[in-house]
Order: structure tokens, then sequence, then C-alpha cells
């Protein structure tokens, strides 16, 4: 009979996120108008869906002090506290509010995140881009070093060089970033290597266009699609990095609340049959899976196919 | 051509309606056509691009392309209902009864396999015969296409052949079941005038010698006319007319046909040969290659203002290297190009900018010569506000004119990304990129040969105008002798990156000839349905006297 309830449930969460997605894609329609309008109304139910969590995150990130109703690093109680009205997901390992603590998380880890996702794609797309257009020494070189690089595990290389650099939040964003931009370069250069041997950027040279001109309108408008595709997924590896890293003490570090060292520090209550720790593990799998769902729908147009 | 009124019907098709899908709706592409085709018969369908011919021809095998649905109508092959029957029954007729040669053999083969494994697949899947006795018939279709070495090639890979002898095992291919029917989908589009002979030969005697009937796919009238017994014209999913060969081409009834036929007589006044002045543009003796090999081998010529220079020869006999050369693209290991009489620094890189003004280029791929995110305003505007400094007003205004320039409603256009315009628009775009530099020199490399004749025609007839306008000098390199009769002034015939001819075009089109030059000249197929088998017989007596 449990069973029977669990799949009832897990069957109306399915449904209400489904017609929450519907919702929200229909409303996005009418909010639109053009070209955005146009391209919503073919998005799936799933990209809906996916829009309105990142969404959510967004809001709840930007507005944290508004929403949370205690403060991050304030005790408000006794520790491991069970949920109530007080606190609705009871307390953590020093009495402080966990709803709260989740509040905060999503603004720190979101926002590490998207900056080291950023970070690295201006990095990353830059160098790759210039070294298929310029070619020759500079992308060897370039393409060595990166190949370098990756010849590293990525885990093992920035907890290296997390504990030769010291565990600052700045520190944390430019090492994940240096290493995530490899991969960025690799893709960046090989959709432009498929540009640049175009009648276009061949007619532009020929214009004596400059090399800035060139990678920035006739190449980069080209290879976007394929490029915003792939920061989607980068950033959902990024952000299971930095929770990773967090989770084995070299991330964020406390008291600032962060979801990956949150599901460390009430790890213990697991074993009493608790499930306060998977919420912000959850939390983090369900912007992961969110995030996906647009990025396939992105996938998707990029590559043109229709049915 | 042969009489087959008396044989019986082979395939019948009834008010056929094929819709296409494009954004969530579905719009019809061919709009109620009806099709009769007896035993042994060839038809002929011809139309522009987008008239719907290929998707008949697929229909006719009761098969569509992905995103189209046959929406109505009735095929019926030898007493089988296509559209009734079960998609195991199609199956088991395609390939068998029913064969298929699509445009590129290149493309189509697959180049993993050999081609004789290839071959050999239909029968054996259709259990027709034994893989061995495939084999064997594989050399004996392979000897009656007038494939060299039969015993052999079956056994090369794709990539090992050329494009004609490709495109010939791939019609030997589609003939291993000995099929009623074979649908031709353009089978010599993307041959050269020498080899397109040879594949039509073979192509026309194979289907007689088993008695095939066949659709014949083109758009090119003079093709057509060597191979059909009878013609079918489309127009945008729809029949123009339908009649035997010689009847189409002495008396069309339509005048959309008429206007198909009229396009090959376009023709210029030749303009008198220069003799004295600076030539605007002048390779002296270029020798140039990748790598160790040499593709130009010491080639020179002169253009003149106002003057087109055709540059014809077949692919690979280094056409677009000359070009390259002049562009700076590709600097030449001896010799020097001129222009105006001063040389040009042999790397474009270390051209000025004027330099680079002042000669343009037109390419033959619209779809990869614009810049497809880009919209009209930047892709004319951007060489006007780079080479003269336009802004604001004065740029758009000069936008407006190119566009009127080339025959587009700037109000209409100008916004418009080059997706959302047809093929011989975007070349147009292309014109007015290379004038928007205000140029005096222009290389226009194959522009009409991706067009639809009528398209191509217009294409030609503004270069034309603009050129008496703007006092502009074009190179103007094709494979295409029909263009080169319209357009040009002289003529430069190359082959194997030399230069076999050149002259005047009245000169080059009179004999004596180069015997290359009188090759490719007696390889452009003419209207004239007698033509081929007047060709294969003086050429054979030819061969008998050497």
């Amino acid at each position: 009979m449990n069973v029977l309830i669990t799949l009832f449930w897990i069957a109306v969460a399915i449904a209400g996120a489904m017609a929450a997605g519907w919702l929200f894609r229909a409303a996005a329609v009418a909010l639109t108008r053009g070209g955005t309008a146009r391209a919503l109304r073919t998005a799936p139910v799933t990209a809906g869906f996916g829009m309105l969590v990142i969404l959510l995150y967004v809001l709840v990130a930007l507005f944290a002090p508004l929403i949370a109703p205690y403060a991050e690093r304030e005790v408000v109680g006794a520790q491991f506290l069970p949920w109530d009205s007080t606190h609705v997901f009871g307390t953590d390992n020093l009495g402080r509010d966990t709803l709260s603590r989740l509040i905060y998380g999503a603004r720190n880890t979101v926002g590490i995140a998207f900056a080291t996702t950023a970070l690295a794609f201006a990095m990353g797309a830059i160098l790759g881009l210039l070294a298929a257009t310029v070619g020759g020494w500079l992308d060897q070189i370039l393409s060595r070093i990166v190949d370098i690089l990756m010849a590293i595990p990525a885990l093992i290389f920035s907890l290296l060089l997390l504990t030769i650099f010291g565990t600052s939040v700045p520190t944390l964003i430019l090492v994940i970033a240096t290493i995530d931009s490899t991969r960025v370069f690799r893709l960046a250069r090989s959709v432009a290597l498929n540009i640049v041997v175009m009648d276009y950027i061949e007619a532009a040279k020929l214009r004596g266009e400059g090399l800035w001109r060139l990678i920035t309108r006739e190449i980069l408008p080209n290879a976007l699609a394929p490029l915003v595709a792939e920061f989607g997924l980068r950033f959902c590896f990024v952000f299971l990095a930095i929770s990773a890293l967090s989770f084995l003490g070299v991330g964020v570090q406390p008291p600032t609340a962060d979801w990956g060292s949150m599901v460390r520090e009430n790890a213990a209550l697991i074993t009493f049959g608790d499930v306060t720790p998977l919420l912000p593990a959850g939390a983090i799998a369900l912007l992961t899976v969110a995030v996906n769902f647009v990025v396939d729908w992105m996938l998707h147009r990029a590559s043109g196919l229709k049915e | 051509m042969k009489d087959t009124t008396e044989k019986p019907v082979l395939l019948t098709m009834r008010d056929i309606h094929i819709d296409g899908r494009s954004e969530e709706t579905w719009s019809p592409i061919i709009k109620g056509v009806d099709l009769t085709l007896r035993k042994g018969e060839v038809l002929g369908l011809i139309g522009e691009s987008g008239a719907g011919k290929s998707t008949l021809g697929l229909a006719a095998m009761g098969f569509t392309r992905d995103g189209c649905r046959i929406s109505g109508g009735m095929i019926d092959f030898d007493g089988i209902d296509l559209r009734k029957a079960s998609e195991t029954e199609r199956r088991a007729l395609r390939g068998k009864r029913i064969a298929y040669v699509a445009q590129s053999a290149a493309a189509s083969f697959n180049p993993a396999h050999k081609l004789i494994d290839q071959y050999s697949e239909a029968p054996v899947q259709h259990g027709i015969m034994s893989r061995a006795e495939a084999e064997r018939d594989a050399v004996e279709l392979y000897r009656r296409m007038r494939l060299p070495h039969p015993e052999e090639i079956g056994f090369r890979y794709p990539h090992q052949v050329s494009g004609g002898q490709l495109q010939r095992a791939m019609t030997a291919m589609a003939m291993s079941c000995r099929p009623d029917l074979i649908v031709f989908d353009e089978p010599t589009t993307a041959l050269d005038v020498t080899t397109q002979i040879e594949v039509l030969a073979a192509i026309r005697d194979i289907v007689a010698q088993f008695d095939t009937a066949a659709i014949y796919i083109t758009h090119d009238l003079a093709v057509v006319a060597q191979m059909a017994d009878r013609i079918k014209v489309l127009l945008r999913g729809d029949e123009v007319e339908e009649a035997d060969t010689r009847t189409m081409l002495s008396a069309p009834k339509e005048d959309y046909t008429k206007s198909l036929w009229a396009v090959r007589s376009y023709a210029r006044p030749v303009q008198p040969p220069v003799t004295e002045g600076i030539p605007v543009v002048s390779v002296e003796t270029v020798t140039a290659g990748y790598g160790a090999a040499d593709i130009l081998k010491n080639i020179s010529f002169d253009i003149h203002k106002r003057r087109t220079v055709a540059v014809v020869g077949e692919s690979g006999s280094g056409k677009s290297t000359a070009a390259r050369v002049i562009t700076g693209l590709l600097p030449p290991r001896q010799g020097r190009v001129l222009f105006d009489g001063a040389p040009l620094p042999a790397d474009y890189r270390q051209r000025s900018r004027d330099q680079l003004r002042q000669a343009q280029m037109i390419y033959q791929m619209a779809d990869t010569a614009l810049n497809p995110k880009l919209r009209l305003r930047e892709l004319i505007g951007r060489p006007a506000q780079m080479y003269l400094g336009l802004q604001g007003k004065a740029l758009t205004e000069r936008i407006r004119d190119l566009l009127r320039l080339i025959e587009l409603e700037p109000d209409t256009y100008i916004d418009r990304l080059p997706s959302e315009l047809s093929g011989g628009q975007k070349q147009r775009i292309g014109i007015a990129r290379a004038l928007a530099a205000e140029p005096k020199f222009i290389i226009c490399d194959e522009v009409t040969s991706a067009l639809d004749q009528l398209v191509a025609e217009g294409i030609l007839k503004l270069l034309d105008r603009l050129q008496s306008e703007f006092d502009l000098a074009y190179m103007f390199i094709t494979h295409d002798l029909a263009t080169v009769r319209s357009i040009a002034d002289e003529v430069v015939v190359m082959q194997n990156g030399r230069v076999v001819e050149q002259g005047p075009k009245p000169e080059m089109f009179q004999p004596p000839h180069d015997p290359y030059t009188e090759l490719l000249l007696s390889s452009v197929p003419e209207m004239d349905p007698d033509w081929l088998t007047r060709l294969l017989k003086e050429r054979e007596k030819k061969a008998g006297k050497g």
C-alpha cells in the first residue's frame, strides 16, 4: 500500500510540474511579443518547467534577505531541532534555521556557479575563436596548453590549486573557471573551425576586416547556438564541482551558507532517518534538471531539427 | 525516340496531391498532377527548383521525404495500389521493380563499402541472386555502362572513382534487379559537360536495352531532349503541359514553356576588342599552386575596362585558383598581377584598403557567401561604411540605392536575413555587396551555376546593365558555355592549369579550334533531340579514322 501511495505522489508531482510548466509557458507567450513569443510557443512543456524553476531560483537568490525568516548565520535554537511551525525544516548542527540557510545558499552557490561559468566562457570562447581564426602557431600553442591542463583530472587539479592558493571565494571562482575554460576552448575552436572556411569569412578578410570585427561580427553570431547550449551544461558541472569541493571542505567556507557544505554538516542526521540533509542536495538536483530541460530545447533549436 | 503508344501502361498517377510541413502547417507542394507511363517509356520531368519534380518522382515509388505526405490521389504501379499497400509490400518493390538514381552519386554511395558490395545488396536482399551471381552480373553491367576495367572497378571504394564513373556505377546498381521503372533525379547536373555526355549515352543505351521505363528529372532542357520520349513541364506543383519530345520542342503551347525555351537565346552585343590602353587587370606569366604541385602553369591574360573575360574549363582546370591569385588569397610562385598598370602585392594582407576595394568578388554559392546572421542592411552597408566612410543617414540612403539597383524593394528587404530570400535574390545581394565598394573590377565565380535558368538569365542581364552603368571589368569564371555565349567579350579556355586558347568570343566560337576547345564546344547539349546520336556517331567516325 505504501508503495502505491508513493507512486501516487510521484505522479501528482510530475503532473503538477508539467502543469506549472505549461502555465508558465502560456504566461510567457502572452507577456512577450515578436520572435521571442514565437520561439516560446514551440518550446516543450519541460522547457517551460525548467524556465519556471530557474526563474524561481533567481528570485530567491535576489531577494534572500526578504524571504528568509532568519538571518544566514544566526543561531536561533537548539541543535538539530525537528521540523515544526517555527523552524519549517528544523535547525542544523549549530542551531541555525535550515530554511533560511537554504535560501541564502541559493544566493551563494548559484551566484558563484554563475560567475565561474561566465568567466570560463569569456576566457574559453575568446581564446578558442582566436585560435581558430588566426591558426598556425598561436593555435598550436593554445591547443597544447589546453591539452596539458585537460590531462590532469579536474577534481584533483582543483584541490591542488586551492590548497596552494588558499580557499577564498575569488580563488575558487578563478581556479574552477580556468579548468572549465579548457572545455569551452575546445568547443569554441572546433565550432569556429567549421565557420572560418565559409565564403563569407573569406569575403570579410578580402574586404580588409580586422581580427576583432571578424571574430565578434562574422564568427561569433554563427557559433553562438552551440556555445549557449554548452553554457547550460557547463553551469551544471560547475555547480556540482563547487558543491563537491565544499563537501570536501575546500570550497565555500563556513559560516557562509552553501548547499554542498550543508549536506556535509548535517550528514549525521541521515543515520536517524531524517531527510533534512537531502534538501540542499535536492535543491541542487532540481536546478540541474531544470537547466538541462532548457538546454535540451536550445540544442534542439540550434540543430535545426523540426520534428 | 521510340513509339511506345502500343505498350501496356506501367504506372498511373491520378490527381496526386502532396503536402509539405513547414512551421506546424501543411502547405501543398504538388497540386493534383496526373502521370501515365508505359512500359519502356522515358518521361522527362522539367521545371525550376521548387516545382516539385523530385517530390513527384519519389511519389512514383510510393515514397515521400520526411516532412511530406501524400494527401490525395491514386498511384497504381502495374496493378498494385501504392497508397494502399503496406510499407512491407512497398519495400518489396523498391530496388527490385522500382529503382532510384540520385543527383549526387558521390553523396549517395556509402563511402565505407566497395562499389560491388553495394551493387550486390539489393539482388541478394530481394533473394533474386546469390552473392556470386550478383558479382558476375555487376561486371556485366559495368561493361555495358562502358566503365573502364569492369572486372576490377567494383572492388574500389567510391572515393577512388571519378564523379562520372560513380554516376554510371550508380545507374548500373539501379539496374541490378532489372527493375521495370527507374527514377533518375538530375543524374548529370553535378558533372562537367564532357563527362555528362558519357553518362547520358550510357544511361540511354541501358534503358533501351532492358526496355526499362524511366522518369528523368532535370532542369536542363537540352539534356531532357536527348533522353525523353515525352516531356512534362511542372511549375510550382502544377502541370503546365505535356507532349512528346519533338512536339514540345518545336511547338510549345504555354507561355511559360516558351519562356523556358527562350532562355538560351539571350545574348548581349559583343564589344569590340580593346587593343590599346592599360588593362584594368593583367595577369602576367603566373605559376601558382598548393604544396608541391602547380595548379596554374604560366598563365597570362588581360581584362580591359567595360569588358567581360570568360574563363572556361572543367572542374580542376585552375579557373578558381586564378581568381584566388588575383584576389591575393594565394600568392603566386612566379609572375605577378597588375592593376591599372601597377603591380599588386601578392598577399591580400599587404594590399592597401583602396586596392582591396577596387577588386571585388561574387561567389558561386550565395548561401555560404552571405553571413546568415547579419541583416541585409549590414551585409550591403559594411563595405560602403568601411571604404567610403558613410555613416548614419547617408549610409542608409546608399543601402537603399544599392537595393534599388539590384531590383529589390528597399522597404521590404532592408532588414531581412539571407534565409528570408530566394536563391536568385541572395545572389543579387552578393552583387550589391560587391557594388557597394564601388570597384573597377569584379570576379564572378560561377555566379549562375547554382540557379535556375530563368533566374540565371535575370542575373546575367543585371550584371550586363551594371557593367555599362559603372564601367566595370568582369572576370567571369564558368564551366557553362551557354553563359559564355550570352555574356562574354573575350574567352580564355583553360585545361590542367594551362591556357589552351584565348581570344575574342566570335573567333572562339568559329573553327579552327584547339582540340580541347573543340571537345568542350561539341559537348554542350543542344535542344535538337537527335544531337546526342549524331555527336556519338561523329566521334566514333573520327576515332575510327584516327
